[in-house]
Order: C-alpha cells, then sequence, then structure tokens
C-alpha cells in the first residue's frame, strides 16, 4: 500500500471517528493536539488503525509520535 | 425531616419520545408492542418486544462521551436532557451546586457481549476499545450521566431487578429528606436488544400471542399468556420543597412514602406478603390511608402467578377501599430495570392531566383480580394521591406514594 492511500485513510478515519476538521489535517499538525486526545483515545487509535490496515500498533510505538507526519509514518512502516 | 418533591420529568419508551407523546399514548390507550423478527430467528420462543428507535446523539455529545455510552445509559441521556429542561435546571447550575444521580439499572448484555466477541476473534483485549469497560458494568448510566451532566452529589446505581427504577426514586427521597442531598436526579434504564432478554425468555414466561403483537401483553386478564419485555429510559428531578422554592421552580408533585421489602422465598415467583408489606410501609411512611390513594400503578407484568399474587395483595392492603387500578405494561411491555422509575411518571402524567390511564386488552378478568377496581377504558378523573408497585426477582419489592403538591 503506497503512503498516500495510507494518508487518504488514516484522514478518513480521524474525520469519521475522531470528529477531526479536513482543514486541520495537515502533516505537521500535532496529533495529539489536533484531535484532543487523552489517554484512553490512544487505546482507539490502536482499534481504528487495525481495523483499517490490519496491523496492531503497541503503546511504545506512540513515543516517537507526535505530528500527524509521525502517524503516518508509523503506519507505512508497519504495513509496509 | 424535609418535604421531597419532583421538579422535573423526561422519558423515552415504547409510548414516545418525550412527555408530550407519552401522555398523549397513555390517554389514548396504545401498546408499544411489535415483533421482532431478529429476535426470532436468533431463537427466541417470542420475539415481541416494545421498541424505541436508535438514538442519535452525535450533534449533542462528543465522541468521548459518546463512545462510553450503551444503549441504556443513551435512553437514560435523552430522558434526562428532558427532565432537567422540565425542571429549569441548566448546566450552570449543576457545576455550582452538588446535584446526586441514582439509577436503576441491572443489564449491560449487549455492551458485554459484543466485546468479548471482539476478544475471542482477535486474541486482543486491546481491540475492544476504551468505551467496552465503561459500557460494560451495571453502573454504566449513572458513571456517564454523572460525568456529561457534571453532577458533584451521590453517583449511585441500583441493581435490583425490575424494582431498580423504583427504588432509585426510593432512595433518593430518603436522601433528600434526611437532609443529605437537595437534589438528586433518579430514574431508570433498560436495554432493548437481543441479547439482554433471550435467558428470559427461556423461562417460557414472554407472552405468545405473536400474530397479534399489540394485544399480547394483557395484565389481568384470564387469558394472559405471559409478559412482554420493554426498554428505553425514564428520569425525575427530586429536589428539597426548600430548593424548589428558592429556585422558583414548578413543583410537580410531592414524594411522601416509599416502601420496601424483600419476600424471602423462591427466586422468582412472587408471594403476596412481600409485596402487601412494601405497600402498608408506603401508606404509613406517607401517613396516609388506604382511603387516601386515588390510584394504583400495578407492577402486573402479565404473568399468570405474578398478577394474581399482586391482585391478591393489593386487595389485601385496601380491602373494600376499591382504588383506580391499572398496568400501564399493557401498553408499554415490561420496562424492567426502567419500569419503577417510568412508572412514576407515567402515573405523575396521569395526575397532572385528570385521567387514569387504561389497562389495555383486559376483556375478561381473571377471577383473582375481580375484587380490584380496574380501569379497562381511560377515565376523565383528578388523582391527587397514587401509589406505584414494583417488584422484582430475588422478591425485591419497592412501592412509592406520591401526591399532588399542596403549601
Amino acid at each position: 500500500m503506497d503512503k498516500k492511500t495510507i494518508i487518504a485513510k488514516v484522514n478518513d478515519f480521524l474525520i469519521d471517528e475522531f470528529e477531526a476538521e479536513q482543514e486541520d489535517l495537515t502533516p505537521e499538525a500535532n496529533l495529539k493536539e489536533t484531535l484532543e486526545l487523552d489517554s484512553l483515545d490512544y487505546v482507539d487509535l490502536v482499534v481504528a488503525v487495525e481495523s483499517e490496515f490490519g496491523v496492531k500498533l503497541a503503546a511504545e510505538d506512540f513515543v516517537n509520535v507526535n505530528t500527524l507526519e509521525d502517524f503516518y509514518t508509523l503506519i507505512d512502516k508497519k504495513v509496509n | 425531616m424535609g418535604r421531597v418533591v419532583i421538579t422535573g420529568m423526561g422519558i423515552y419508551s415504547c409510548l414516545g419520545e418525550n412527555l408530550e407523546e407519552v401522555k398523549n399514548s397513555l390517554y389514548q390507550g396504545k401498546s408499544g408492542i411489535v415483533f421482532d423478527q431478529e429476535r426470532k430467528d436468533f431463537g427466541y420462543r417470542s420475539a415481541l418486544t416494545g421498541k424505541v428507535a436508535v438514538p442519535n446523539l452525535k450533534k449533542q455529545l462528543s465522541r468521548r462521551e459518546r463512545i462510553s455510552m450503551g444503549e441504556e445509559a443513551q435512553y437514560a441521556y435523552i430522558a434526562t436532557v428532558e427532565a432537567l429542561k422540565n425542571a429549569q435546571v441548566d448546566l450552570d447550575f449543576l457545576i455550582h451546586n452538588e446535584v446526586g444521580i441514582i439509577f436503576g439499572n441491572d443489564s449491560t448484555a449487549k455492551s458485554v457481549i459484543e466485546s468479548i466477541d471482539i476478544v475471542r476473534a482477535k486474541k486482543d483485549t486491546t481491540l475492544v476499545g476504551s468505551g467496552g469497560i465503561f459500557k460494560s458494568m451495571n453502573s454504566t448510566v449513572t458513571m456517564n450521566l454523572a460525568t456529561i451532566f457534571k453532577l458533584k452529589g451521590i453517583n449511585l446505581t441500583v441493581s435490583a431487578a425490575c424494582a431498580s427504577g423504583s427504588h432509585s426514586v426510593g432512595l433518593g427521597f430518603h436522601l433528600i429528606k434526611s437532609g443529605l442531598q437537595e437534589m438528586v436526579i433518579c430514574g431508570g434504564a433498560q436495554e432493548i436488544n437481543k441479547f439482554a432478554m433471550g435467558s428470559f425468555d427461556g423461562l417460557g414466561v414472554f407472552a405468545t400471542d405473536e400474530e397479534n403483537p399489540t394485544k399480547a401483553c394483557r395484565p389481568f386478564d384470564k387469558n394472559r399468556t405471559g409478559l412482554v419485555p420493554s426498554g428505553g429510559g425514564a428520569s425525575l428531578v427530586l429536589e428539597s420543597l426548600e430548593s424548589a422554592k428558592k429556585r422558583g421552580a414548578t413543583i410537580l408533585g410531592e414524594v411522601i412514602g416509599y416502601g420496601f421489602s424483600s419476600n424471602g422465598e423462591h427466586i422468582s415467583t412472587p408471594n403476596i406478603d412481600g409485596p402487601s408489606r412494601a405497600m402498608l410501609k408506603a401508606l404509613d411512611q406517607a401517613n396516609v390511608k388506604p382511603t387516601d390513594i386515588d390510584y394504583v400503578n400495578a407492577h402486573a407484568t402479565s404473568t399468570p402467578v405474578g398478577d394474581q399474587n399482586e391482585a391478591k395483595a393489593i386487595h389485601h392492603v385496601f380491602k373494600d377501599r376499591k382504588p383506580y387500578v391499572s398496568s400501564t405494561k399493557s401498553m408499554t411491555g415490561h420496562e424492567c430495570w426502567m419500569a419503577g422509575a417510568s412508572e412514576i411518571i407515567y402515573s405523575m402524567l396521569m395526575m397532572q392531566h385528570s385521567f387514569i390511564a387504561p389497562n389495555i386488552n383486559l376483556e375478561e378478568v381473571d377471577d383473582d383480580a375481580k375484587e380490584l377496581n380496574l380501569v379497562q377504558k381511560t377515565i376523565n378523573e383528578k388523582i391527587d394521591v397514587f401509589l406505584s408497585n414494583s417488584f422484582g426477582f430475588g422478591g425485591t419489592n419497592s412501592a412509592i406514594v406520591i401526591k399532588k403538591y399542596t403549601e
């Protein structure tokens, strides 16, 4: 799966399930602040990624994820 | 000890999605019972059920708030929004005052089963999602509503089978009466889905007339074949009289008695003594005589032994005084954990609008109920004081007495 497709799929579930606004979803945007995530919400990100891509993220995978670009890259690595 | 009044009500049931719709259905004697093919396909002996629309709360609540709510919490939320509006209580008041919540709820079957199904399929508990635990506990209704409405007082769920909603009102009444709380949101909620009632259906106590859903539930009728499960949400704002007066609230009624008892006998078969004692305790606490009661909202679910024993208990308590009696379950079906609270609201609507809703489908009165003054058609008559009965598995009984407010 190419990265462009990954980005489109991630943005789709962030808009549908996490109530993000399309215009806020820029690669440099901060993931936690943009989605207003609390500790529980990371569990739901893991669920959404598993459902969409069939890969399982672990808590430690998020340690170096700050921006949306970091998140896309993380999924890209797991998928490919 | 202080006086306790009702200043707000909200309802989401198979008779309507708000007080006005429900009041009209009660007056018209309209049934909310349907045949549910999904239950039949699932293996139910009786696929009859009360039905409410699946709420869409996307506009009212955030994702974080919604993800922790199963259907019972959603129904309770809608009813509570109406109750708070009815009581003219806004979020600012809730934030700055110690308002409590006590709800009756005794299952979260759908949420539990769906979560466990995910773990079975994926072999990974994380994939249940963050809302799973909060949807799966019996206290799901109070934990969600206390969070959404920023409540700071008592925060408690009552699990007492089909008397849960009634006990929640009784306990809220006592907390206010004793001065421990000024305002408590009390109610009941009941999930409606094929997972919740399968084991109940398995006991063979559900009504069998699937060809005629609206006629299947017939409390006190000689030809009754069983109960029909139902559900939704019911919410009441209970408040000290002082608090209500200080706020300039409209007082809808006054709670004056709560009687409770346990049968101490069979797990499912009710008796006569336990319900009788609950009613007598409620009357005694309310300091009213049986002659003062204008209307009894019976628990009567439409099962042969339950109706029979309640009829005997009512006759034992009221003897020849004969207040009007009807079971609104003839229209709603059995709203189980919610029923005690919803039936207080149904009776309150009758008291507010001076009518007594009928016990529909009562064509041939059962021999054991012939001593009762059963209401077969809507009666336009005022109610000053009523008693509402709720009984549950394990022999838990609750009776609440409410009167029209007077200075």
